[in-house]
């Protein structure tokens, strides 16, 4: 370990004499606002330090010509003071009182007031409804469909459309056993699989809720972070005037994940939108469709191979080793080989479908995340793969009756 | 013979001697080592973890630890800074310096002194001892969840987080005694003639400090006994399940947690203005107004809590208050740092290592105050919170405020104690690879956190590389400098030259009138103040 850090400390002072030369990726302030509210909050903040450096400036300044100036060692004697009167003393203290008072609340005061109103207004003129949900460590979208304006400025309605959206970043970088790869489409760290999408110029009110800790989902160029609160709504809004992706990260500490979670939002023009929204729900029909037929065991394995290393492997490991004793092994296990099913079909409690539905202590219930279709493939996959072979296979419709 | 026998008699007879002396000692200058000692020992300890936080965010990807470990140390370097360092060091001045500054012979209660010191051992062991437990394979490490606790993450998290629970009690039972006694001490032991007007800086600072403690350290402990019978105990106070909301801790937690922030701030405000007049040889300008500053800021400190969770949803009104709530407390602020500036203006300076500090921290503090006063607007703060941008405006204010104002105390007050001069040169170099390795760790994260790098991640994205490399090496530098300060307080109470009552040239107050180090019974005359 000590070597490694030894080598570490090397490649960084290397790294950091050369870096100045190289396009080092410095930034200074907030990156470019694409939402009224960040401008908002960039002019503030601009406006804000100034006012701020000013005042530290000019104290600095006064302070320095006096340290300069008043020194023992230039022979300055201290001035032989008469206490002050009481009124020169209150007077001389008023001053700095008084040009604060005028800086809090005129200067800075009135702006921070109009960015608050602002800011908490979700629900005037907004076009659509996306309520976004946090979850250890992903996060889920749900299109609520359209307000009465939306429809009326010929929004098409993504009412229904819903999914989960994961870190993209490979594991083994994320685990540090492979350098990190960053490219534009898909920078380290900041990548998810499914992105939530945006029509560009409308107003977006967000509802923001979570299913086990407290997330805050934030994205710095949109100027707005809001906490999702287990078992409370929160609101916010965007409305994001320039086309384009943009990407932020959870900002409330959320366990072990929380560095992995980011968050990564498509804008796109009315058409494009209206486009990627046809095609979505195109998705959900087909679903819908698949959860009714048969599925052979191999499609069921290969789907169920995708979602357990997108979603169940960060816990219980790509091996299925698990990392005890806070994430059991799902190789071997009691669980993962034990029927599902009692004689009359009736699935059983404690069960692998019941855990995988519902959930326990910090696993989370996946009944709300995936569908039936990617229920059934990851039962599946996970009785006849990680080492174990059960043999048996799980079909969607079976799912589908479990949830009742 | 005789002489020596009478002689020894008169210091030592009333009490042990060697390691007995210091498990059972009363006395004030004792206890008051004790604990700065302690708090010495912590800052390293609490450093050193940080240290290895700042080893693994050197450079992108994971290298050294796992998530789960990297959140436990942030969480236990906070909680030890701040109640196992910055608190117990402000606390051994109060217990050294009260008595001799306004002329009593000891603290008022000595021996709820001694229990006040004594039960802060256990509670750092109790912060610490989770991680050796884990290495055993007991439990799951210390506290995952930052120093906050905020539910429901820890009431998902294991047996650490109960350690820590049980470690704040302990931590806050010490506080309320050091309090209660600071308090009696002051209100009833000043030498006949001194009235509270006339009390020094130092006592007026940590008389606010008492009463702050007592306020709302039964909050905090209120608190996270709710949490630990929501963990082990089938409540729902943070559950909204059951009713609760975990929204509603935060508010305890800040209730507290705000006015800890100038529970730490105000005794270093108290001598602050001392050591100005002491090496500008000249009276502190404007006594009186910085006393009722003082009490101001220790009263708005406890209507402004929720500042600190402004994205957590409130509604308008209440954001509204709490910004502008925050925004006041800079005007008494403001107040302070003038009559700190009219102090030095138009002395006779010179710049001893504990003026400098005194200096460095004036400034760097005003950058600590400065980022605060905007960081109350709450639309630019939906940007700042929980980005590296407040972690840097909280070590300004922590580090800088808190933790150079106490360096600045100690190279003043250390002569005092142990007789000796500490080396200057030494401590001029401490203070000069302080300063600018604290600007070198601190300044890139305010540049990190407008770029959008959270806090308290493991890792980070690539655009954030150059500024946490540069912060890295400058934390590194300045915690190797701190080897320095240990140093040079370990070889002054070990010896060197010796120093005169008096000190430094310009000091004034009554503890400059007692020899150094002073006598083991302070004032066994009680002096008079005109
Ligand atoms: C002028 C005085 C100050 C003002 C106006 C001020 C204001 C604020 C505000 C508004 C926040 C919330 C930022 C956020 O949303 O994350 C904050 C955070 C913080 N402040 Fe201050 N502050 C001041 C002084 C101090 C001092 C003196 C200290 C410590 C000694 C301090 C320590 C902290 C800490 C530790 C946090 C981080 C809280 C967290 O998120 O865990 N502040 N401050
Ligand atoms: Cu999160």
């Amino acid at each position: 370990m000590l070597k490694q850090a030894m080598k570490k400390i090397g490649f960084g002072l290397l790294l950091l004499l050369t870096a100045p030369l190289a396009l080092a990726e410095f930034r200074w302030n907030f990156p470019e606002p694409v939402t009224p509210m960040a401008l908002d909050t960039l002019h503030v903040h601009n406006k804000f330090m100034l006012i701020v450096a000013v005042i530290f400036v000019v104290v600095l300044a006064i302070m320095i010509y006096s340290l300069i100036k008043h020194r023992k060692s230039i022979g300055h004697q201290a001035v032989a003071d008469k206490a002050p009167s009481t009124a020169t003393e209150i007077f001389w203290t008023l001053i700095p009182f008084v040009i604060l008072l005028v800086i809090d609340f005129v200067i800075m005061g009135i702006p921070a007031y109009h960015s608050v109103i602002m800011m908490e207004d979700t629900r005037n003129e907004s076009d659509m409804v996306v309520k976004v949900t946090g979850s250890q460590w992903r996060w889920q979208y749900e299109y609520m469909g359209n307000t009465d304006k939306g429809s009326e400025d010929g929004l098409i309605d993504a009412k229904g459309i819903k999914f989960v959206s994961n870190l993209s970043t490979p594991q083994d970088q994320v685990n540090g056993t492979a350098p990190p790869v960053d490219t534009p489409d898909s920078p380290y760290l900041l990548d998810v699989d499914n992105r939530l999408v945006l029509p560009v110029g409308a107003k977006v009110r967000i509802l923001m809720t979570s299913t086990d800790v407290l997330h805050n989902w934030w994205v710095p160029q949109f100027g707005s972070s809001r906490v999702a609160v287990p078992g409370f709504i929160r609101e916010t809004w965007v409305q994001v005037d320039k086309a384009g992706t943009y990407r932020g990260q959870c900002k409330e500490l959320c366990g072990k994940g929380h560095g992995y979670m980011p968050v990564v939002v498509d804008a796109l023009p009315k058409e494009e939108y209206a486009a990627w929204v046809a095609l979505k729900k195109n998705e959900i029909n087909e679903q819908a469709a698949g959860a009714d037929k048969e599925w052979t065991k191999d499609e069921l394995m290969e789907q169920g191979k995708v979602v357990y290393e997108k979603n169940c492997a960060v816990c219980h490991q790509v091996t299925g080793a698990g990392l005890p004793p806070a994430f059991p092994a799902l190789t071997g296990s009691k669980i993962t080989t034990s029927p599902i099913f009692d004689a009359n079909g009736k699935y059983l409690p404690d069960s692998h479908m019941d855990r995988v539905l519902n959930g326990v202590r910090v696993m989370p219930a996946w009944k709300a995340i995936l569908n039936d279709s990617e229920i059934a493939a990851v039962i599946t996959y996970e009785r006849n793969a990680l080492g174990n072979s059960v043999g048996d296979v799980i079909q969607p419709a079976q799912v589908k009756a479990a949830r009742q | 013979m005789s002489t020596t026998t009478v002689a020894h008699h008169d210091e030592y007879a009333d009490h042990p001697n060697g390691i007995m002396r210091w498990l059972t000692t009363t006395n004030h200058k004792d206890i008051g080592t004790m604990y700065l000692t302690f708090s010495l020992i912590m800052f390293l300890v609490g450093g050193s973890m940080i240290l290895g936080i700042r080893a693994e965010l050197f450079q992108p990807g994971l290298q050294l630890m796992n998530p789960d470990f990297f959140n436990q140390l942030i969480g236990v370097h906070a909680l030890i800074m701040i109640f196992a360092a910055l608190m117990p060091a402000a606390t051994g001045f109060a217990n050294w310096m009260i008595p001799l500054q306004i002329g009593a012979p000891d603290m008022a209660l000595p021996r709820l002194n001694n229990w006040g010191f004594w039960l802060l051992p256990p509670s750092a062991i109790l912060l610490t001892l989770p991680f050796t437990l884990a290495l055993f394979g007991i439990g799951d490490g210390a506290l995952a969840t930052g120093w906050t606790f905020y539910p429901p993450l820890s009431i998902q998290g294991g047996i650490g987080v109960d350690f820590a629970i049980f470690a704040v009690h302990l931590l806050g039972i010490s506080s309320v005694l050091g309090s209660i006694n600071i308090i009696v001490t002051l209100f009833n032991m000043r030498a006949p003639g001194m009235t509270l007007m006339k009390m020094p800086m130092f006592a007026w600072g940590w008389l606010i400090t008492a009463f702050l403690l007592i306020a709302t350290i039964p909050v905090l402990a209120g608190a996270v006994t709710m949490l630990l019978t929501d963990r082990h105990f089938g409540t729902h106070f943070f559950d909204a399940a059951g009713g609760g909301d975990p929204i509603m801790f935060q508010h305890l937690f800040w209730f507290f947690g705000h006015p800890e922030v100038y529970i730490l701030l105000l005794p270093v405000w108290g001598f602050i203005p001392q050591i100005l007049q002491t090496f500008s040889r000249k009276p502190m300008y404007g006594y009186k107004a910085q006393v009722y500053s003082l009490i101001a800021i220790g009263a708005m400190s406890i209507i402004v809590w929720a500042h600190h969770f402004f994205t957590a949803g409130m509604p308008v009104p209440a954001l509204l208050y709490f910004m502008y709530s925050t925004m006041a407390i800079s005007l008494p602020l403001a107040v302070l740092f003038f009559c700190w500036i009219k102090t030095m203006w138009r002395g006779s300076m010179s710049f001893e290592t504990p003026m400098l500090f005194t200096v460095g921290w004036i400034i760097l503090f005003g950058i600590g105050g400065l980022t605060g006063l905007v960081l109350a607007d709450v639309a630019a703060d939906a940007q700042y919170h929980n980005s590296y941008f407040v972690v840097a405006h909280f070590h300004y204010t922590l580090f800088a405020g808190g933790i150079m104002g106490i360096m600045a105390g100690v190279y003043y007050w250390l002569p005092k104690m142990t007789g000796h001069m500490y080396n200057e040169k030494l401590g001029q170099l401490h203070f000069w690879l302080t300063a600018i390795s604290f600007n070198l760790t601190f300044i890139p994260q305010f540049f990190l956190g407008l770029a959008g790098m959270p806090r308290r991640i493991p890792d980070y994205a690539l655009q954030f590389a150059e500024f946490n490399m540069i912060s890295s090496i400058s934390a590194f530098v300045l915690g190797l400098s701190q080897l320095i300060f240990v140093y040079n307080i370990i070889s002054t109470a070990r010896g060197g030259k010796k120093a005169t009552d008096q000190v430094w040239e310009g000091a004034e107050g009554l503890e400059w009138t007692l020899s150094s180090p002073p006598p083991y019974h302070s004032f066994s005359e009680q002096p008079t103040v005109k």
